[in-house]
């Protein structure tokens, strides 16, 4: 897919996102929509994945450690044909597969349940520990909020990738720089982000993470690096491609009303357009 | 079935030496099977398996919780991983992590955790986990298994092996009388095993409280005192028929557990009968309290569960019934 394309698929992934969270009534849009062009570009570029196949034992694995944005992992398994995009609306329904934050059991393409913040990357590790023991190829990404990370678990699950130089793992820090209580700084500074992986012997990758060239050179460079994972900070706006959720805290885990979602998706629309043109 | 030799010349042996026995022999039998542990190898015996294949013994280094998670990633990618560390700090340190990363998604990662109870001994009570059964059997889906001496923890091993999803296997640091070597002994994943029947009370008893139960029930028979003996070493699934008509047939019930009577075998064995056979239950354990330090079988004598605690605990209650 070209960066065109890749641009026009992430506004359909965002359509998908203010929808189902609109439709549940309740969900997390800030981070979702922070990491959208990244989960574009990860299900329509990075990933070894078959929709038809969900199960397939060589493909590559992908942890959304920071599962309560899973609104933007699902847009973007739907769009990749993993499930019906219609099923989007039936979020955090009563019966519904799609659980507030992802389940394994139930969803198609899904690798791994999260939402407990710090466990995911845990389990990314023994994915990618099980691929080096099977010496299997395939590669593990996990995505982590820099909120997340404020949880000892995330440092110790670093500690024992970089100490068993797990090359075939990619940790993906989504750095939106809100939590739900404010500024990551002000709330209790995980700063500085790559230094701190660096010390726990990741390469790492600052990156904007809405622009694809920078996404996919980034993702290129992991590939190639050898004896270490990699850590990609992917500087991103929270809420980003609807006006009033960009850079606003309060956006972090609360649904649109009716008015703003119509604003939001005209937003969306508007911007698709043009694209187009 | 009548134990009518002299118990005190049983050799002994601790039941997590069964655990890191057949681990090894898992792993001649299955390519699949990893270990992790927590730089507790020596104590846990998962030193037994290390030895052998390096390559399949994980450790995590002093982290629970991430062990907890790489074992649910393992499993995840088709491994039967085997988590090793502390009755304490497997099942309280990493209790969220199991929970919401192994139990929910029901991953097939078999948890053993040894240096469990009181028996820990001289460590005290920041070692000495008396809730970890009440932990874990909340968890949907989460089998329990508390052998109650070697030969019984090799079986059970096997029987987690052999079971597809979680199971928390509990394990002692202190080594108690092998009395399960008798040619008839059959472990069968979630079934009491009948040790001595009896007509005049039951005794439900799990893990190194067995033995020590079975003394008492000898003991109280030269009272004329007629009791029935039951190994629960499946906490859960519990063997709820056998509870029910044991309790039917003797109706009165005495728990015996080196565990809290809160949330372990006393609790499940009554939430059972107060639905299906009200009947009268004792529980003997821990009673809301934490441990101390001292020698294994002093503190077990200290709170009780050695066989004359046992003994005096069923009598002064019968007296009061």
């Amino acid at each position: 897919m070209d960066v065109l394309e890749l641009k026009k698929m992430a506004h359909k992934v965002r359509e998908g996102i203010v929808t189902s969270i609109y439709s549940a009534k309740a969900g997390h849009p800030g981070g979702s929509l922070s990491a959208a062009d990244l989960f574009t570009y990860l299900y329509f570029e990075e990933l070894h994945v078959d929709p038809k196949c969900p199960q397939m034992q060589e493909r590559d694995r992908f942890v959304l450690s920071k599962g309560h944005t899973a609104p933007g992992l699902y847009a973007a398994l739907a769009y990749r044909g993993f499930f019906p995009v219609e099923d989007l609306k039936t979020l955090r329904h009563v019966g519904s597969y799609l659980q507030g934050h992802p389940d394994m059991k139930c969803v198609p393409g899904v690798d791994m349940s999260t939402g407990s913040l710090g466990q995911g990357l845990s389990a990314a590790v023994g994915m990618a520990l099980a691929a080096k023991m099977d010496q299997k190829d395939y590669r593990v990404y996990a995505m982590c909020g820099d909120g997340e990370i404020q949880e000892g678990q995330i440092w110790e699950a670093a500690m024992f990738a970089g100490h068993r130089r797990l090359d075939n793992l990619v940790v993906i820090v989504d750095h939106n720089r809100l939590q739900i209580d404010g500024r990551v700084e002000d709330v209790c500074s995980p700063y500085p982000m790559d230094e701190k992986f660096r010390a726990f012997q990741f390469h790492t990758i600052t990156i904007d993470g809405h622009n694809f060239e920078e996404i996919d050179a980034a993702f290129k460079e992991a590939k190639q690096t050898k004896g270490m994972p990699t850590a990609i900070i992917a500087n991103t706006q929270k809420g980003r491609g609807v006006s009033f959720m960009e850079d606003a805290a309060e956006w972090h885990g609360k649904a649109p009303k009716e008015a703003e979602f119509y604003v939001a998706m005209e937003e969306l629309k508007k911007a698709g357009e043009a694209l187009c043109q | 079935m009548p134990i009518s030799r002299n118990l005190n010349d049983l050799p002994r042996i601790a039941t997590r030496e069964g655990y890191g026995s057949t681990l090894a022999e898992l792993g001649r039998e299955d390519q699949n099977v990893v270990v992790l542990d927590a730089d507790l190898a020596a104590a846990t015996k998962t030193c037994v398996f290390a030895k052998e294949f390096p390559d399949r013994h994980i450790n995590c280094g002093i982290a629970e919780a991430n062990m907890a998670g790489i074992a649910a990633g393992l499993a995840a990618s088709g491994k039967t991983p085997f988590m090793s560390s502390f009755a304490m700090f497997a099942s309280g340190r990493a209790y969220e992590q199991i929970r919401n990363s192994i139990a929910y998604p029901g991953l097939n990662v078999k948890i053993g955790a040894s240096h469990a109870g009181i028996s820990v001994g001289e460590d005290g009570a920041t070692h000495q986990c008396n809730e970890d059964i009440a932990l874990m059997r909340s968890l949907p889906g989460m089998a329990i298994l508390n052998p109650s001496d070697n030969i019984e923890a090799i079986a059970a091993v096997r029987a987690a092996y052999a079971y597809k999803g979680p199971v928390y296997m509990r394990f002692g640091r202190l080594a108690v009388p092998v009395f399960n070597d008798r040619s008839d002994y059959k472990f069968e994943f979630g079934k009491g095993v009948t040790l001595r029947e009896g007509k005049d009370i039951t005794i439900f008893a799990t893990g190194l409280c067995v033995v020590e139960a079975i003394y008492a029930s000898e003991k109280l028979a030269e009272d004329g005192i007629d009791a029935e003996l039951i190994n629960m070493h499946t906490i859960k699934p519990l063997d709820e028929a056998l509870v029910v008509a044991s309790a039917t047939k003797t109706g009165r019930v005495f728990t015996v557990e080196e565990h809290s009577v809160i949330g372990g075998l006393g609790s499940a064995v009554c939430e059972t009968l107060s639905e299906k056979r009200p009947t009268k239950v004792t529980r003997i354990g821990m009673h809301d309290i934490f441990g101390e330090s001292g020698p294994a079988l002093e503190l077990l004598h200290k709170y009780g569960l050695d066989a004359e605690g046992i003994y005096k605990k069923i009598k002064v209650a019968l007296q009061s019934d």
